[in-house]
């Protein structure tokens, strides 16, 4: 890789910037509401941007990237379904609950409404997760930095050996995320969420607007495509007929209600951007106006993706018999896509079937390569290194919160003043970041026990969403209840993996560890019904012992229960600045774009 | 609140512009051939400039408005 002076300067600016912001807000963190939950001032645009932006951390990006070359625009399903409905619910009907109950945190709405054993569970999971997913979100980087080659130089510059890539990478990102977090704690990392939002259309916009020109737009991809890479529903009617190997019952249920509702209605990574809002129709408005830009992603996202196995695989001169020729370069792979090589043998690796691996992953970093010069190649690469650390930076932030309010302060020591708490969060943000390395090391080592505390992490959230339905919605619903049922539901989950198959899979990590009793098409359709089994056990044996259990008195519930609280007042707002209006608004563009791309 | 997102936005990009849009015009042309020969970085450095002005603009805008606003506060 070749970057010269002007990339670095980029990259060089941003970090001066984002840690700028952290030094300039310092002076206002004074209270532990300042420093958890940004003084609950912010509007509601820049709350909106970062709720999107939280979740667009890289390995997303890079992710979505990948999935768009392995399975075409269907991938556009994390977005249309998998996350525009949900936040359109989450918006309209359960922020009034999470920010009217002045909640802190989500869990600590669940000790509102439920009880103290449901609040430890759901924090303890959380708080371990968050530290996870920061850590293997800086894994991701530090190793995409090590294949791109990016420090090689400025390493041989420095007389140090090219190994210390990946620890310098880690230190370096674990360092800025620390500073920008300790100094202005979830101000910063939202105001560096929106910088990142900027920074990543500003940096893809021209890959998109280059690549497209190189295919001959649109139109001239779709010929290089096989159609169901183009139709987000073509053979949707049966999972063997389109890439993702799932059918629509299982895509709506599974990734677009029980999944995606999981996660924008409950993640308090994400819900903390909203709570931070200034007024409640600004919370309730932040996940309606992150809709807006999220549904439009998929063009920044998965489009590249798209047009790097669309590209002509690169060919080099070859002699043949005197004669020289244009051949398909070894380990070439598909498109800007190359072979992905085993670590262990450095041959290509293969499949069961032993055809060679595509490394999806490499889609996007090789597109960026392929078409920017020097100057906007730095762009594109700050972009990239800001999304890792903004997603490192939201779940610092999430756990620093969740950690201080929800476990520090209600099981380790209760009653001490606010400034003892806004201290133990900053505190906190320090060993949150000396995990995450911890993590991000595990990772580097030990690559099935990540996959395997991933798998963990999806049976834990997998039924959530029954249980805050049923508390919002129900008022009958009770502590035991909630408690039991989101153990039941885990388990379901649980039992559900050990007992089938992806279709090719070997009994394992990947599931049947119990027995094979069914066999899915797909990995991903195997996901989408664990979701589905957990969250109707959890939905059912909730019912079920709630109704065997002492209800709460209802004088209790208000503010935490539907039919119990009055609904807030939005007569004195234009139409266009009413929740319900706008969720209508977001709810039709996302079903046009279905049409459109179908 | 205490800091306009705005203003650091609007810096940031508004500098990355000029330096984009300068090395378009004054450097080495030949790196443009990966790129189909877009001048890409002038193009992008053009686009961020402007993106950037718009930010500082309606930052000052903004604070020019809770300014006028403050001062009849204050007064009552």
């Amino acid at each position: 890789m070749n970057l010269t002076a002007i990339d670095w300067v980029i990259m060089f600016l941003y970090f001066v910037f984002v840690l700028g912001i952290g030094v300039f807000l310092k002076r206002f963190m004074k209270t532990s509401t300042d420093f958890f939950l940004a003084g609950r001032s912010l509007p509601a645009w820049v709350c909106g941007i970062a709720f999107m932006a939280a979740n667009l951390g890289a390995v997303e990006v890079i992710g979505m990237g990948a999935s768009g070359a392995k399975y075409g625009i269907a991938t556009s399903h994390f977005y249309w379904i998998g996350a525009i409905p949900a936040m359109v619910f989450v918006g309209i009907f359960m922020m009034p609950f999470y920010y009217g109950s002045r909640a802190r945190s989500v869990p600590e709405f669940l000790r509102l409404r439920f009880d103290e054993k449901t609040r430890a569970l759901n924090a303890i999971s959380f708080a371990v997760m968050t530290i996870f997913s920061s850590g293997i979100s800086m894994y991701a980087m530090a190793k995409l930095i090590q294949v791109l080659h990016i420090l090689d130089v400025p390493l041989a510059k420095m007389g140090l050996p090219v190994s210390w890539s990946f620890h310098l990478s880690i230190f370096i990102s674990a360092l800025i995320v620390l500073g920008y977090v300790f100094l202005g704690g979830l101000t910063s990392a939202i105001y560096n969420e929106v910088l990142q939002f900027f920074l990543i259309v500003a940096g893809f916009l021209p890959l998109v607007f280059l690549g497209l020109k190189n295919v001959g737009g649109w139109s001239g991809l779709k010929t290089q495509l096989p159609s169901a890479f183009t139709h987000s529903w073509q053979g949707m009617t049966n999972a063997n007929n389109n890439p993702l190997g799932v059918e629509w019952f299982g895509l709506v249920m599974g990734l677009g209600f029980t999944l995606s509702f999981g996660y924008w209605c409950t993640n308090f990574l994400v819900v903390q951007r909203a709570m931070a809002a200034g007024s409640m129709t600004d919370a309730r408005r932040t996940p309606l106006i992150a809709a807006v830009p999220k549904m439009f992603f998929p063009a920044l996202v998965i489009l590249p993706g798209m047009i790097a196995l669309a590209l002509p695989t690169p060919q080099q001169a070859v002699t043949v018999n005197g004669v020289v020729q244009m051949q398909t370069a070894p380990n070439a792979g598909k498109g800007l896509i190359p072979l992905k090589i085993d670590v262990a043998t450095g041959k290509p690796a293969v499949d069961r079937e032993g055809k060679p691996v595509l490394d999806y992953d490499l889609a996007i970093p090789n597109m960026l390569l392929h078409y920017f010069p020097t100057g906007i190649l730095g762009l594109g690469l700050t972009a990239l290194l800001a999304s890792f650390m903004s997603g490192m930076a939201g779940n610092v932030t999430a756990f620093n919160t969740v950690w201080t309010y929800d476990i520090y302060q209600s099981y380790i020591h209760k009653g001490g003043s606010d400034k003892h708490y806004l201290h133990m969060g900053q505190f906190a943000t320090i060993f949150g970041v000396l995990f995450s390395i911890g993590a991000a090391y595990t990772a580097a080592r030990f690559n099935n026990l990540m996959d395997f505390l991933q798998l963990v992490f999806a049976f834990v959230n997998a039924p959530l969403f029954a249980t805050f339905l049923l508390g919002m919605f129900w008022k009958r619903s009770t502590g035991h209840g909630a408690f039991t049922g989101l153990l039941c539901g885990t388990t379901a989950a649980a039992l559900h993996h050990g007992l089938s198959l992806p279709h090719g899979d070997l009994v394992g990590i990947k599931g049947g560890w119990i027995a094979v009793l069914h066999n899915y098409p797909s990995e991903m359709a195997q996901n989408f019904w664990t979701a589905i089994w957990a969250f109707f056990v959890c939905f059912v044996v909730t019912v079920v012992v709630s109704f065997v259990t002492k209800p709460r008195d209802e004088k209790e519930l208000v503010g935490l229960v539907y039919s119990l609280t009055d609904k807030p007042s939005e007569e004195h707002l234009s139409w266009y600045q009413r929740p319900v209006y706008l969720g209508g608004v977001v709810l039709v563009l996302a079903l046009v774009l279905n049409i459109i791309f179908r | 609140m205490s800091l306009d997102i705005r203003y650091p936005i609007g810096w940031m990009f508004s500098l990355f512009g000029v330096i984009l849009t300068a090395f378009g015009l004054f450097g080495d042309q030949r790196i443009y051939a990966r790129s189909l020969g877009v001048n890409i970085n002038l193009e992008a450095g053009v686009g961020l400039f402007i993106f950037g002005i718009v930010m500082l603009l309606l930052a000052w805008r903004g604070s020019a408005k809770s300014k006028a606003q403050a001062k009849p506060d204050a007064k009552a």
